[in-house]
């Protein structure tokens, strides 16, 4: 199983989503000017500031040499993952559907939060079970995830909404709860809140890890 | 390029600024949105469309309108 974690200027848990790709199988960071990514089965696109989040978080790093590559990995069915800024990054690039606005009581907000697992079949959800219930942390000041209203029963009729913040576990006034969403194929998921962050019992939680475990469960089947 | 929050969204920006106005004794003011503003300097504004909706504004989101400024 080989991960890449891609690294915008601006990133900042490329390291952290390195370490967690390592603990399932090798991994190495994809600098943003890079374009091949043969040899890779996943590819994660990590949170932080890439290039200062100037004009909307994510709204510039989708031009990123990198990211053409990202699109036709993913169009060829390869596992991606956004977390956090990587996923206003997926989503700008229209590679997942919706928005992320700043959140609804306009701070930055960081803690733990329960999320709960809505579709088990993506590529990073697949070593989950439906409803299951994974501690990890957040933290962000653009996460309110937000689609029209009608997409958003579409996305929940075909199941695409990948994760829910446990009730009253919202933490930004997300449209329905949703924390996190998948393509119409499962293989491109992305979320708001940081598995990579919950990776071992030391720092409170090793929930994270599954989503990890799922893309390598994807990768031997 | 004026580029604002569409209808609808809630705009925590807005209610932010909103809500800060009476302690400075400002009174009857209502519904305030922050949107932004782009200047540029362009030889063939037919691209402006196009340059909006690709990267200044995110249509699912936002509405953008282009002026030009008179010359002088």
């Amino acid at each position: 199983m080989r991960f890449g974690v891609l690294q915008f200027p601006g990133s900042c848990d490329e390291r952290d989503a390195l370490s967690a790709c390592e603990r399932i199988g090798e991994a190495r960071l994809v600098w943003h000017e890079e374009t091949d990514l043969a040899g890779f089965d996943a590819i994660v696109v990590p949170g932080g500031f890439s290039y200062g989040d100037y004009l909307r978080a994510g709204a510039i790093a989708r031009f990123s040499p990198s990211m053409g590559a990202v699109r036709e990995f993913a169009e060829a069915g390869g596992a991606v993952l956004g977390i956090c800024n990587g996923f206003q990054v997926l989503c700008e690039a229209g590679m997942l559907p919706g928005a992320l606005l700043p959140n609804e009581g306009l701070r930055f907000v960081c803690r733990q939060v329960n999320v709960l697992v809505e579709n088990a079949d993506t590529a990073f959800t697949r070593g989950a079970g439906e409803g299951d219930r994974l501690s990890i942390p957040v933290k962000h000041t653009s996460g309110r995830y937000f689609a029209p209203p009608a997409q958003l029963d579409e996305l929940e009729s075909s199941g695409r909404v990948a994760f829910r913040y446990a009730p009253g576990d919202n933490p930004n006034g997300s449209d329905r709860g949703i924390a996190g969403v998948a393509n119409a194929a499962g293989n491109v998921v992305g979320l708001m809140p940081h598995p990579e962050h919950a990776v071992d019992p030391l720092t409170g939680s090793a929930d994270g890890l599954r989503l990890f475990e799922s893309a390598a469960t994807l990768a031997v089947a | 390029m004026l580029i604002r929050p569409k209808g609808g969204i809630l705009d925590p920006q807005g209610k932010a600024v909103e809500r800060a106005l009476p302690a400075l004794g400002f009174k009857g003011i209502d519904n305030v949105r922050v949107g932004r503003m782009v200047e540029l300097d362009v030889e063939d504004a037919d691209q402006l469309p196009e340059l909006c909706e690709k990267l200044l504004a995110n249509p699912l989101i936002e509405d953008y309108e282009i002026e030009e400024p008179p010359p002088g």
